[in-house]
């Protein structure tokens, strides 16, 4: 059947709120407003405002709160409703969810999903376009997960509701109006692999989440010139399916890596170190890089797209990378 | 508390009374070693001493119910203590060892005990209270009785996490009882330097939640205060605030040079020793002959000595297993999932 992602992403929830009574949704318009970005729409008229429960501006507050009902037997999914305000609750993150675990010696695992939009390109301007998931798959203790298609979208949430440990879903704000085919009996998927999204022998075009129709557009035009691009999505930014990545340069010897975020200290950064420090003598060029250019995100439209990776900035970084020889 | 209500409640149970003597006397003894350990180099890091602030923690655990949780701060040697986990697994951990309370991970700041459901060792100002408010989400969304106590300094007070936890807990009607420990200091501020309002109970009521001061240094006050928050709290009266006025006889931690308050003013205070007040009224009321306070003396000087050589004789944590805890050691199957039991679960 043909759905998008919002509505993979609600049929998701629904399963999961259905599959297990311990499982409910709390965030900043979840309930009333059907969410920010409409993805619990209606949901409210079936489960009730104690399981789609609508909090206040509190970040710290409701996530912090998530993390103690994770503690108290529930299955929480928290929304918050950007990467941005996310900041306001980095401290839970980072200093509660991220490090109970080992800081009790193994007594109290955090079982919290927290999802989040993130990412621009929709002329929202410097605090609302952050693609900051590569920050917190700094952590130790989070898994960082950024579903790109549909069937990520409807198969990731319910795999990462099983998991004994906190796990964070990226979900760019871009992707929510994309349709593709979903099976329909589609259900859990795993959260532990990357996927290769597009098969091809000349080079390696590494990304995830929002960049991923970016990069498949750059890959078709790739293959109008005669370069067949290999694209691999990460899927689960953290822990990095390095198997996946080695196993892709091994294979065509030339990588580029696609990330939004900014390149100085970023995920393509730990994705390039990877392949250098393990697939060094595989490579017939250095790994190229496109990421967002190092300025806070602007508004004119124009300047938004010369800010974020492009299906040109994409071809460019390919081409370079083919035309090198090792 | 008069000293004739003091009389009235020794009166009614002197066993009891001595009983929360006893509490006090082990905190104080437990960190007395442990700062001595500490100049010994034996515990390092940082070390946050509870005392003359026992009879909070003594009159609060007091009141709780076995399957009630408990969240406290990096000042939670005492918490840990009198909520049942033991001397031996405290002192262990701030030696770092592997037979400590959270087998060397979490050190003095860091305490925790799934068996009494004690959280932590919380070492964020007012970071503690959401995850408080969480836990008894879970209680009330699963209809159980529960209660959720949660202690924090004055100093937390100022801090974002407590006007939204005392909101959220508020909204929601959930059973937290909030436990404001206020020794007057955050670390070197005082609380009229950094708090526009130094009602403590007057700023929490703002939120609509019972609230009201106590006279912190007075174990059975404290008790009397918190049975009565914490019974309304469990009867479904929603969140309780209870401002515990005390005061931190020692230095902040061991690297505080103490240079932002008289020793007058700490003098004055000492005068109130909680454990003192109470032995007094105690012996007053003839329930506490020489004889027994010397066994007690006796009995905590001997628990606490074989804490220390239960941690001294404990042994290091392998390096190999320097990344255990950082996930949990199980991955769950999609099929197990329905099969599991709600509830705290450590990794095994």
């Amino acid at each position: 059947m043909k759905t998008t992602y919002r509505e993979a992403m609600r049929a998701a929830i629904r399963d999961a709120m259905r599959r297990d009574e311990r499982v409910f949704l709390m965030g900043e318009d979840v309930g009333r407003y059907g969410g920010g970005f409409a993805v619990s729409l209606g949901l409210l008229e079936e489960f009730g405002p104690s399981r789609i429960r609508d909090t206040p501006l509190s970040e710290a507050g409701f996530v912090g709160a998530g993390i103690g009902a994770a503690l108290g037997g529930m299955r929480p999914i928290v929304e918050v409703m950007t990467v941005n305000f996310s900041l306001l609750a980095l401290d839970q993150i980072m200093n509660n969810a991220a490090t109970l675990l080992h800081m009790s010696g193994g007594q109290f695992n955090v079982p919290l999903v927290i999802r989040m939009t993130t990412g621009g390109g929709r002329q929202l301007a410097a605090q609302h376009s952050h693609s900051l998931e590569g920050w917190l798959a700094h952590i130790p203790g989070l898994r960082i997960l950024a579903p790109a298609t549909v069937e990520d979208a409807r198969g990731m949430l319910w795999t990462a509701l099983e998991d004994p440990d906190p796990v964070l879903i990226f979900e760019h704000g871009s992707l929510y109006n994309v349709a593709g085919e979903l099976a329909d009996d589609a259900g859990a998927v795993d959260i532990d692999t990357a996927a290769v999204r597009r098969p091809g022998a000349d080079v390696s075009l590494i990304t995830y989440g929002g960049t991923l129709p970016t990069t498949l557009d750059a890959a078709d035009a790739l293959a109008g010139e005669g370069i067949e691009a290999e694209v691999l999505d990460l899927r689960t930014l953290r822990p990095l399916d390095d198997a996946a990545i080695l196993a892709t340069v091994a294979k065509t010897h030339r990588a580029v890596v696609v990330d939004e975020g900014w390149r100085s200290g970023s995920l393509s950064a730990e994705v390039s170190a990877r392949i250098t420090e393990s697939a060094f003598y595989d490579l017939d060029a250095p790994v190229g890089r496109v990421c967002s250019v190092e300025v806070p995100v602007p508004y004119a439209k124009h300047l938004e797209l010369a800010t974020l990776p492009s299906v040109e900035r994409i071809v460019a970084a390919a081409r370079e990378a083919v035309g090198s020889h090792g | 508390m008069t000293e004739h209500d003091a009389a009235q409640a020794i009166a009614a149970d002197p066993e009891h009374v001595r009983g929360l003597l006893r509490q006090m006397v082990r905190v104080r003894r437990l960190e007395e070693q442990c700062v001595e350990l500490y100049s010994a180099a034996k515990i390092r890091g940082f070390l946050h001493v509870y005392i003359g602030e026992e009879a909070v923690a003594a009159g609060v655990m007091s009141a709780l119910r076995a399957d009630d949780a408990v969240v406290a701060t990096y000042r939670e040697h005492g918490h840990a203590l009198l909520r049942g986990v033991s001397a031996s697994a405290i002192m262990a951990e701030m030696y770092g060892h592997a037979e400590g309370c959270c087998r060397g991970r979490g050190g003095s700041m860091h305490l925790f005990d799934a068996a009494t459901r004690f959280y932590g060792g919380n070492a964020i100002v007012a970071g503690g209270l959401p995850l408080a408010v969480g836990l008894a989400l879970a209680d009330r969304m699963s209809g159980r009785d529960r209660v959720t106590v949660c202690f924090f300094g004055e100093g937390a007070m100022a801090e974002g996490e407590f006007h939204e936890s005392l909101n959220l807990a508020a909204l929601w009607g959930l059973p937290v009882l909030f436990c404001c420990e206020n020794n007057l200091y955050a670390m070197g501020t005082a609380l009229d330097r950094s708090e526009s309002q130094t009602d403590m109970a007057l700023k929490a009521s703002a939120y609509e939640v019972s609230a009201w001061a106590v006279d912190g240094m007075d174990v059975l006050a404290v008790e009397e205060a918190a049975r009565r928050a914490v019974d309304a709290v469990r009867a479904g009266g929603g969140p309780h605030f209870l401002e515990l006025r005390t005061y931190r006889f020692r230095a902040h931690s061991m690297f505080d040079p103490e240079l932002y308050r008289e020793k007058a003013e700490v003098e004055r205070w000492m005068e109130r020793d909680p454990i003192a007040l109470l032995r007094t009224a105690l012996e007053a009321s003839g329930e506490l002959a020489a004889d027994q306070w010397d066994a007690l003396e006796r009995e905590v000087g001997a628990e606490m000595a074989a804490a220390v050589e239960f941690a001294e004789g404990g042994t290091l944590e392998p390096v190999e297993k320097l990344t255990r805890f950082v996930y949990s050691e199980r991955e769950p199957t999609a099929r197990e999932s329905g099969d599991r039991a709600p509830g705290v679960r450590g990794s095994r």
